[in-house]
């Protein structure tokens, strides 16, 4: 599949050719494999995280829904998941918003402390979670935001924008503003020469900006473990308290879930990439 | 009139033409800065100014001078030696009063059980009996406890009563005052934070070794096989990068515990006595965390990887260079820039990696992070943990510049 | 249809009416109620929880599995004005400290709880020594005990002491213990041959904390550690450890309920009291010392031991503990204070944790990352 050897290889570059086949094979197996693992294991018939005897041999006694009934009966699993969707999606608007709207600005190239700026905006990414929520959970104590569903939601949106900024920013690279200045020398007002010139082509970044920071809250755990009453609990806060205490399959059944959703958002991240590349030109 | 000999072009409304462009300009530069401003202001507010707020807890000191105004000042004339003079002590017993009345003593009660063990209770005991203290106050605190009666005690008092202190980033940095008031390092035996310290970077080290070890090849085939091949293994890559942290922390715990998938592998082959330790040390750690962030590896790399033209490494080869030598004196020159992104990457999110260490790490995996989180949550010394914090925000903040240095914020790509 | 069946009906309607009125006029309020979690939580939830909404439709109880970073909570709350906990299940030290911080509602105990059946008042119900701390409402006496799993050792050769847990040569396996000073350090002085009632003396030297880690030294090699009560017993069923330190009414539900192969060594068991304790500055402190009277009377605390294996607080509620609930078990030989279990304990020393707990901690995570 992959360039073939050229004729006139040597036996020592035969071999190391497989060889580095066969490590790059391992090495998309561990990356894969634990994902993989966990999925059949959720259907296990048994509280265990082994394979049992009757999984292996494809008894249909040895597969259960159990732990799927269990997760979609539980009280407090299913606060979590609307928990999870709540912010998620607050925390999604506000930093698509703000995000996408500062690209615009930042994408300029004669905008005043361009550089500057745009490390203090995409900061949020850089800085390790704990400080960051160690640094919130000081100060929205102060004043009065620990433990709300504000609190929280400012949070993530916090920790999405700077996905947004990069992911808008990278659309409209290249991009000839004269195309906006043509729109309006023809007649049309700003806002909708925005709305037919540029809205389009940023349009794929936007989504997948708003995707990135959706996924960014939706998997965040550690400000939720500081900043988050009983209240705001989320998916992965009740996971982490369900894998301190005790695993119980239905971690599993949820974690399989989450993948699920996974290769959902990734899907769709590719093909508005795949789109984004058409519309500005490039070779996708 | 004769005109004046301005050659300068006029714009429509007579003004210069120049005067109108830098205008225009600076209306373009304000319109452009006003698209930002609602973002700036959102980050500051939300996430700039909490990280200031715990820099500026790592140094603020206000328990005692807030709590004992009056022997704060009285303690402002003594020279240190001996014990302090009466006035000192009463202006204690007073001070002590008051705060038994507000409820403040224990603040203080905390605050100097972190620089000598047992004045919790030594603060405690004695605002409950405050109000019962009759003059000469000295000999009637010394009664109540014999801390009052140590020169030391009220050496501390004195050194910690100003409004700002460093003894937070003294214990971040294993440091104290000796007996003398000088700075040393704490015993070797006593020391947490440097060894823990140590252990990040080395472990992160190893976890950012190990992802380049891994990731290379990787990346260079996914870079070098036709795209209808590498967009499919692509998303191998892509799934463990958009897949839930606690996801995939769960499989780890699952394959890697004494009694899950990969034991219970081992154990079918060699019997039940060779199941190994895998988790609640560093070995788990280092597994779980090269896997959660290879995809950080294989991106950056992949990425510089696809500008390389093919031909170059055709070229050294029909000049005669074997392919060893081709790939290191051509090829693996041009993919620093990855390698440097992709390292820095890994490097900065392994040393402030908590959930991982804290699932899968046990006694010898835990990192530093994770102290930060225990002194915020269970020993609730919050000064120390803003003193860890933005100790460790500066390594992450050197580490940034030197990434800025060598590939520039502009080039980082996702997925 | 008859007049009569007829005014029966209306009869009732009007009295659904009325109940419906009185429900609506008594406001209705949610409590949040923080505690351990595992089955402690559900023996609460049991015991005290569920009659006491049965009781009181208006209320409705939320519980928050955050007792072990209580005390962080506590002072959160309290300096974002914004204290959203009603009822902290808290250790005693803990609570002490968090009272002298000003944190908490002060207890005048005669007046907010309930006398015994008998009309002896709270401040004499209630065992010696348990009501010291100003703001603290004890529950039960508790133990910190040292279990194993004894499908890990041959039947002849099973562990039945201190002793045993640090003698890695004949009781091989990983030990699982708590991942702070408190219990390890007073276990270690123990098996090192300090008595009982020498052990916090010794602790208070420099040299007796150097003596306590150069015993746990000898088993470094084989420990795991545990933050969270529940992960004790789930390490023992898992086989991951051989030991685990652990409370011991988890360890009870684990080994009677679940049916687990665990067995607790009461050698050296720490002792300790647990209770509630009431964050100021909360929004439904009437509504929760309400609640708080309840559940602390006699009968209540007398039927929470028929879930777990922990002993009430209150003299008049002793003499009432009687089997498990779904069991049958009679629930008093599994009691730490039950005569033969009562024979070698500790009695945990809230003093001197208080002043050096937090050097110890250090002291003692110098020695974890070593």
């Amino acid at each position: 599949m992959m360039t073939p050897l050229p004729p006139y290889a040597g036996k020592l570059e035969r071999a190391w050719h497989w060889f580095y086949r066969g490590f790059c094979a391992l090495v998309f197996f561990f990356l894969i494999a634990p994902i993989l693992v966990i999925i059949p294991l959720s259907f296990n018939a048994e509280p265990y995280f082994t394979f049992t005897r009757e999984m292996l041999t494809f008894d249909p006694d040895g597969y259960s829904l159990r732990w799927y009934q269990d997760f979609f009966t539980s009280e407090s699993w299913l606060r979590s998941v609307r928990n999870s969707f709540v912010i998620a999606i607050s925390a999604t608007m506000v930093a698509t918003v703000l995000g996408t709207v500062a690209a615009l600005g930042l994408a300029r190239s004669y905008l005043p402390f361009r550089a500057a700026l745009m490390g203090l905006l995409i900061s949020p990414m850089i800085v390790p979670l704990i400080i960051s929520a160690a640094g919130m959970y000081f100060f929205y104590s102060s004043i009065g935001l620990a433990q709300t569903f504000v609190g929280v939601i400012l949070a993530h949106a916090a920790l999405g924008t700077p996905f947004v900024v990069i992911t808008v920013t990278a659309t409209l690279i290249g991009f000839d503003y004269s195309l906006v200045r043509a729109a309006q020398s023809l007649g049309a007002t700003p806002t909708y020469a925005f709305f037919k010139v540029i809205m389009p082509l940023i349009t794929p970044g936007v989504i997948s900006g708003a995707l990135f920071a959706f996924i960014t809250s939706f998997d965040e755990v550690v400000v939720v473990l500081f900043l988050a009453g009983v209240e705001q609990r989320t998916i992965p806060r009740e996971m982490w308290s369900g894998i301190r205490e005790h695993i119980s399959p239905t971690i599993l059944a949820v974690a399989t879930i989450l993948v699920a959703i996974s290769i959902a958002l990734l899907v769709t991240v590719e093909l508005l990439r795949r789109r984004s590349a058409r519309l500005r030109g490039l070779s996708s | 009139m004769t005109p004046a000999p301005d050659t300068a072009m006029v714009t429509a409304d007579g003004l210069p033409l120049k005067l109108k462009l830098r205008q225009a300009e600076r209306r373009k530069k304000l319109t452009a800065f006003l698209l930002v401003t609602p973002l700036l202001l959102f980050i500051i507010v939300t996430f700039v100014v909490p990280i200031f707020d715990m820099m500026r807890r790592s140094i603020d000191n206000p328990e005692i001078g807030e709590v004992l105004p009056r022997t704060t000042e009285a303690l402002q004339a003594w020279d240190g030696r001996d014990l302090p003079p009466e006035s000192v002590y009463a202006a204690f017993a007073a001070d002590m009063v008051e705060g038994r009345e507000n409820r403040t003593t224990g603040r203080v009660a905390t605050r100097l059980n972190y620089e000598i063990s047992g004045m919790r209770s030594a603060v405690n005991s004695t605002a409950r009996r405050a109000a019962r203290l009759e003059a000469p106050f000295k000999e009637s605190l010394i009664e109540t406890h014999a801390r009052w009666g140590d020169p030391y005690t009220w050496q501390v008092i004195q050194r910690e009563s100003g409004r700002f202190t460093a003894s937070y980033y003294l214990s971040a940095l294993d440091l104290r005052y000796d007996e003398s008031g000088r700075i040393t390092l704490q015993p070797e035996e006593q020391r947490i934070y440097l060894p823990l310290a140590l252990r990040t970077f080395w472990l992160s080290g190893l976890v950012t070794v190990i992802t380049l070890i891994l990731g290379f090849p990787v990346a260079y085939m996914l870079a070098t096989l036709p795209l209808r091949y590498s967009n499919l293994l692509m998303i191998l890559v892509l799934l463990p990068f958009w897949t839930s942290l606690l996801v995939r922390t769960t499989s780890w715990i699952v394959i890697l515990q004494s009694q899950g998938v990969f034991n219970d592998i081992v154990a079918f082959f060699f019997g039940e006595g060779a199941r190994m330790q895998l988790m609640h040390n560093q070995i788990g750690t280092v597994i779980a965390m090269s896997h959660i962030l290879l995809p950080f590896m294989i991106l950056p790399l992949y990425s510089v990887m696809k500008t390389i033209p093919p031909g170059y490494m055709r070229a050294a080869r029909s000049l005669g260079a074997n392919p060893f030598t081709a790939f290191r004196r051509v090829y693996l020159p041009q993919t620093i820039p990855g390698i440097g992104a992709g390292a820095l990457l890994v490097f900065i999110l392994s040393i402030g990696y908590y959930i991982t260490p804290a699932l899968v790490g046990g006694r010898t995996g835990q990192l530093v992070g994770n102290l930060v989180a225990f002194h915020i949550q269970n020993s609730l010394n919050w000064g120390l943990a803003a003193a860890l914090g933005t100790l460790l925000l500066g390594s992450v903040v050197i580490l940034y510049f030197v990434y800025n240095r060598l590939i520039g914020i502009d080039n980082m790509k996702l997925g | 249809m008859t007049r009569a069946r007829k005014t029966l009906i209306a009869i009732a309607t009007a009295g659904t009416f009325a109940i419906g009125a009185t429900a609506l006029a008594q406001q209705s309020v949610s409590l949040t109620i923080v505690s351990w979690g595992g089955a402690y939580s559900a023996s609460q939830q049991s015991a005290y929880h569920d009659p006491y909404m049965a009781e009181n439709p208006h209320v409705r109880i939320i519980t928050d599995d955050g007792s072990a970073n209580a005390l962080a909570g506590i002072r959160a709350q309290a300096q974002a004005g914004n204290v959203t906990w009603d009822l902290v299940d808290m250790l005693p030290s803990d609570a002490q400290v968090a009272c002298d911080e000003g944190l908490l509602l002060e207890i005048d105990h005669d007046a907010m709880l309930a006398p015994a059946p008998d009309g002896t008042p709270a401040s004499q119900d209630f065992l010696p020594g348990s009501l010291d701390g100003e703001c603290f409402i004890p529950q039960i006496v508790y133990s910190t005990i040292i279990s194993y799993n004894s499908t890990m050792f041959p039947a002849d050769k099973q562990p039945n002491s201190i002793t045993d847990f640090f003698d890695v040569e004949n009781f091989p396996g990983q030990r699982a213990i708590q991942n702070r000073p408190g219990g390890n350090l007073e276990w270690a002085l123990y098996a090192d041959g300090v008595p009982l009632d020498e052990i916090y003396d010794v602790l208070r030297t420099p040299a007796g904390v150097e003596r306590a880690l150069a015993k746990l030294d000898t088993i470094k090699d084989h420990l795991v550690f545990w933050t969270e009560g529940a992960q004790a017993p789930q390490l023992l069923a898992d086989r991951e450890v051989a030991f685990a330190t652990g409370y011991n009414g988890r360890m009870f539900s684990a080994a009677e309920e679940e049916g687990q192969p665990i067995r607790i060594i009461w050698d050296g068991q720490l002792v300790e009291w647990d209770g509630w304790v009431i964050p100021k500055g909360g929004n439904n402190i009437e509504a929760v010392l309400d609640y708080v009277r309840y559940a602390t009377d006699t009968q209540r605390l007398a039927d929470q031991a028929k879930y777990i294996s922990y002993g009430p607080a209150r003299a008049s509620s002793a003499g009432m503990v009687s089997t498990h609930a779904t069991l049958g078990i009679d629930m008093n030989p599994h009691m730490p204070t039950h005569p033969d279990n009562y024979q070698t304990p500790i009695v945990l020393d809230n003093e001197f944790w208080t002043d050096y707990g937090d050097e110890l901690r250090e002291r003692f995570s110098a020695w974890m990352l070593r």
